[in-house]
């Protein structure tokens, strides 16, 4: 187990450093003058090299991707262009916020995604199965923010049920702090219902053709015994990398929910540090997501080692 | 299905071998389709899409009123005048809808185009040669995935400047390495069959195997991530429009009037948004119905 750990460690860190090089390329080789994008194209031209000058853009390229490398290593993603404050304390900040809503649509989707879709194996091809597909299909379709769109006009504005801003107030106590969350969450939840459903009914149809568990019907177990013990832990396998990834492609979806309920979360900063051309939020943004990603899927394949010991002996090899 | 009951055909000559595979090949593609058209979800997926082009194309000629240039009283509700409403400067939201489809409509397909092409040569090359080349890219379409698709747009429409341009070429980009994730491993298990190793021994080079021999039998899955990435690739695109970094104004994008809209929501001025979110609604929702019956026609 353990050389199994250190090994995906080492891939992730590997990764991390394909996913740091790329956003560099994206921010700083793409555009050729980094102080004129940012100041717009009618600038004075002494501006922008002064701003290239406090930014140190007009250093050599090697320079630049050899100090981009040390920040990541040191945790150090510079100052931010508007406040000038560091970054990084104002990400983990609304990292933090945005746990709170992610981790709730989370945990609205993943009990109900899974049940419909073992209940959709268990009735392949019948109605109820061809419902849930089609029903997952079309709600994981949808954008976000167009079913946020739809639950703030049915359920904020038309029946008034839940509130249409997803901040309480700050005396507020947790319940109502939830209370306000759950519209956004459930606009994030809807869409990754198909996902994590469809994943479970194929995983389990699979299963449930399997031998064994035709030898553990045969012996006399029921159904319900045989899910338990012979089909679950292994039907579960792939919807637990699905879930995993769709965790790192929440913080995607995140950016419009929250700016359509108007919370103060990763969304928001990376809207308001787009808007601003603010380059070192947006690259720790994008680098800290990145993380969430790996650190996911790492959680994501220990459980599947443990899960299925097969996985955990097939990489050891 | 009712055949006509017709002698059935002699066994095509030994000297016209290619004859014989095409017409084959044209009534499996005639077989398939029949499949297709008697799937219900497919039909409305067509039907759905085919009145968004028709609104496209025809544009003003079939709106009720000017979608640009007609100003009425600003936000008043649905009514006879005005089916949908009027939008903050009194437009005519029915007739913005309409065309709304016309930007979306054309960038989409093109950033999908763009993506399995430049994905689905990745896959071929990862598939079939396997090695270091392979494992290279194979880390670095892993570092890719490891980040939201909207994000890395964001940063890039950011550094970029926004033009509809720009939004292909990087939407199309970013879902190049998820397409090359797909065909390589449908490559993987056709690089094993016995007809390659055959067109080995022909002595053909890889180019040819790859292009004439594996490409044409993973077609099928490449079709099927053409139709699933269009419908991401709207889904994208939309995002991208309402975040204010996709489609510029004065378009009619739906993305985009959702994002000039959506604040009034609060205020019980619900029609400018709505409706525009449920053209992009049925938009995804129908390509999706087409992508998912082509995907299970041809798994069949």
């Amino acid at each position: 187990m353990a050389r199994f750990i250190a090994r995906r460690l080492l891939l992730a860190l590997v990764t991390l450093w394909l996913l740091a090089t790329i956003v560099f390329i994206i921010t700083d080789v793409l555009p050729n003058d980094v102080g004129r994008t940012i100041l717009g194209p009618f600038a004075p031209q002494e501006t922008v090299d002064a701003l290239n000058q406090r930014l140190g853009t007009n250093r050599p390229i090697l320079v630049r991707y050899v100090d981009s490398l040390r920040g990541l290593v040191t945790l150090d993603f510079g100052d931010s262009f508007v406040s000038s404050k560091p970054v990084l304390p104002q990400i983990i900040g609304a990292v933090g916020r945005s746990a709170k809503l992610a981790g709730l649509a989370l945990l609205i989707t993943i009990p109900i995604s899974i049940a419909a879709g073992l209940f959709a194996a268990r009735r392949r091809d019948r109605v109820a199965d061809r419902a849930i597909v089609l029903l997952g299909v079309t709600l994981s379709s949808i954008p976000e923010f167009v079913t946020a769109t739809i639950l703030v006009v049915v359920v904020g504005v038309g029946l008034r049920w839940l509130p249409v801003l997803a901040t309480a107030p700050d005396s507020a106590d947790p319940l109502t702090q939830i209370r306000y969350l759950l519209m956004p969450a459930l606009a994030m939840a809807i869409v990754y219902f198909g996902y994590i459903a469809r994943m479970t009914r194929a995983g389990t149809i699979e299963v449930l053709q399997s031998d064994y568990t035709r030898t553990a019907l045969m012996k006399g177990l029921t159904i319900g015994q045989t899910m338990r013990r012979h089909v679950l832990r292994n039907a579960l396998v792939p919807t637990v990398a699905v879930i995993a990834v769709q965790v790192g492609y929440l913080f995607g979806g995140i950016i419009a929910v929250e700016k359509i309920f108007n919370y103060n979360g990763m969304g928001s900063t990376m809207l308001f540090a787009a808007q601003h051309k603010d380059l070192p939020m947006l690259t720790a943004g994008v680098i800290v997501i990145g993380i969430v990603y790996m650190l996911a899927t790492l959680i994501a394949d220990l459980i599947m080692a443990w899960m299925n010991p097969r996985i955990r002996l097939e990489a050891e090899r | 299905m009712v055949e006509s009951i017709a002698p059935s055909p002699l066994p095509a000559p030994v000297t016209t071998p290619t004859t014989s595979t095409i017409s084959e090949r044209a009534q499996a593609r005639r077989e398939l389709l029949r499949v297709l058209f008697r799937r219900p979800s497919f039909l409305i997926g067509v039907a759905v899409i085919l009145v968004w082009v028709l609104c496209a194309i025809l544009g003003e000629r079939i709106t009720p009123y000017d979608p640009f240039n007609a100003f009425f009283k600003g936000h008043t509700p649905p009514s006879i005048d005005h089916l949908f409403g009027t939008d903050r400067l009194g437009r005519d939201v029915l007739s913005r809808v309409m065309v709304g489809s016309r930007d979306v409509l054309i960038v989409a397909p093109l950033a999908a185009l763009l993506g399995v092409a430049v994905g689905t040569f990745l896959g071929l090359v990862m598939g079939y040669y396997r090695g270091f080349v392979d494992d290279v890219l194979s880390r670095v379409v892993e570092a890719f995935l490891a980040l939201p698709v909207i994000l890395v747009a964001l940063l890039t429409l950011v550094v970029l400047g926004s033009s509809s341009v720009v939004v292909v070429f990087v939407v199309g980009l970013l879902f190049a390495p998820i397409v090359a994730r797909t065909v390589r491993s449908a490559v993987l298990s056709e690089r094993q069959l016995d007809y390659v190793t055959a067109a080995k021994l022909r002595g053909e080079s890889g180019l040819f195997i790859l292009s004439r021999e594996i490409f044409p039998n993973v077609l099928g899955p490449t079709v099927v991530e053409l139709t699933v990435r269009f419908g991401y690739a709207i889904f994208t695109v939309a995002t991208l429009s309402f975040l204010g970094v996709g489609l510029q104004p004065p378009s009619p994008d739906w993305g985009l009037s959702v994002s000039q809209e959506y604040a009034n929501m609060v205020a019980g001025i619900w029609w400018p948004t709505l409706f525009p979110a449920l053209a992009i609604a049925s938009t995804v929702i129908a390509v999706n119905l087409i992508a998912d019956s082509l995907q299970s026609v041809l798994n069949e």
